[in-house]
């Protein structure tokens, strides 16, 4: 199989995960995102451990490694949004400004 | 074009349409229901790259427990269930750009660097449970415990951010009244 099929899957996944991080406005979502941003990485992990026929199995040990920080990520993020919601009320990136130094900014909400 | 690459470029076509739908559709729900589908989808991937074991821990820890995740916090976080307000234009154009602009920069990087190799699949050694295992707990064992200790902190980590809070602020509450 060539190399070159995952590596446009990986490229086009990643791009789009790119596209979802800064245009979404739900903060849920923009970790959806960063999923699809770590599957990417992934897929050109697996495909380089097969295409080098690693018997130490590097690729695969490292995206294993990759799909447990992402749990935690996604644990620790999802914890930080549902306080964020509780305490600000919102769960739209656009409502969080609290530490930007433009004054422009939507008002807080209470 | 051999069955494996019909195979695999069909699992990475769904992968990416679901994901392009999963990043655009204006319903949050259905956001986190089309990630399932492109997370399955990249599991298909890695079957047809002969990563079996990754097969079976991608569909319990991505399309079992970080989608199911994704959907309560969505619930608890009151997402709503209709379609959300359209994103501003002048945000969609910036987020394309962007995203084109990294697309461009990798298909060129990597397939001017290895966009002429092969992967040779019969020679590829099957990444089953006990291959992986093997390699897993030969040459990767200090960074596995080093993981272990991460998820540990991630877990006490998320326990006390929700909980904590929630009770100290029930306690000035109370202490108010």
């Amino acid at each position: 199989m060539s190399l070159a099929y995952p590596l446009i899957i990986s490229a086009l996944l990643f791009s789009i995960g790119v596209f979802g991080v800064l245009a979404r406005r739900n903060i849920v979502l923009v970790l959806v995102s960063v999923e699809l941003m770590l599957n990417a990485a992934n897929i050109n992990l697996v495909a380089f451990d097969a295409w080098w026929a690693d018997t130490l199995h590097g690729g695969q040990v490292l995206t294993l490694f990759v799909i447990t920080i992402a749990a935690a990520e996604i644990g620790i993020g999802l914890a930080i949004v549902l306080l964020v919601f509780r305490v600000r009320g919102s769960s739209d990136l656009d409502d969080l400004g609290i530490l930007d130094e433009r004054t422009d900014v939507p008002a807080e909400a209470p | 074009m051999t069955g494996i690459e019909v195979a695999f470029v069909l699992l990475g076509a769904v992968a990416l349409a679901a994901g392009a739908l999963a990043v655009t559709t204006p319903r949050v729900v259905h956001a986190a229901l089309w990630l399932a589908v492109a997370l399955a989808a990249v599991a298909g991937c890695f079957l047809v790259l002969s990563a079996e074991l990754l097969v079976w821990i991608q569909v319990l820890i991505y399309v079992g427990a970080v989608v199911v995740l994704v959907l309560f916090a969505l619930m608890l976080t009151r997402a709503p269930s209709g379609p959300m307000p359209p994103t501003p234009r002048r945000r969609l154009v910036a987020a394309g750009c962007v995203a084109a602009a990294t697309a461009v920069v990798l298909l060129i990087t990597t397939l001017a660097t290895l966009g002429g190799e092969r992967i040779d699949l019969e020679a590829a050694p099957f990444g089953t449970a006990g291959e992986v295992g093997a390699a897993l707990f030969t040459g990767w064992v200090l960074p596995f415990e080093a993981l272990s200790v991460l998820l540990l902190a991630a877990l006490i980590g998320a326990i006390v951010l929700t909980r904590g809070r929630g009770r100290s602020e029930q306690r000035d509450q109370e202490g108010s009244r």
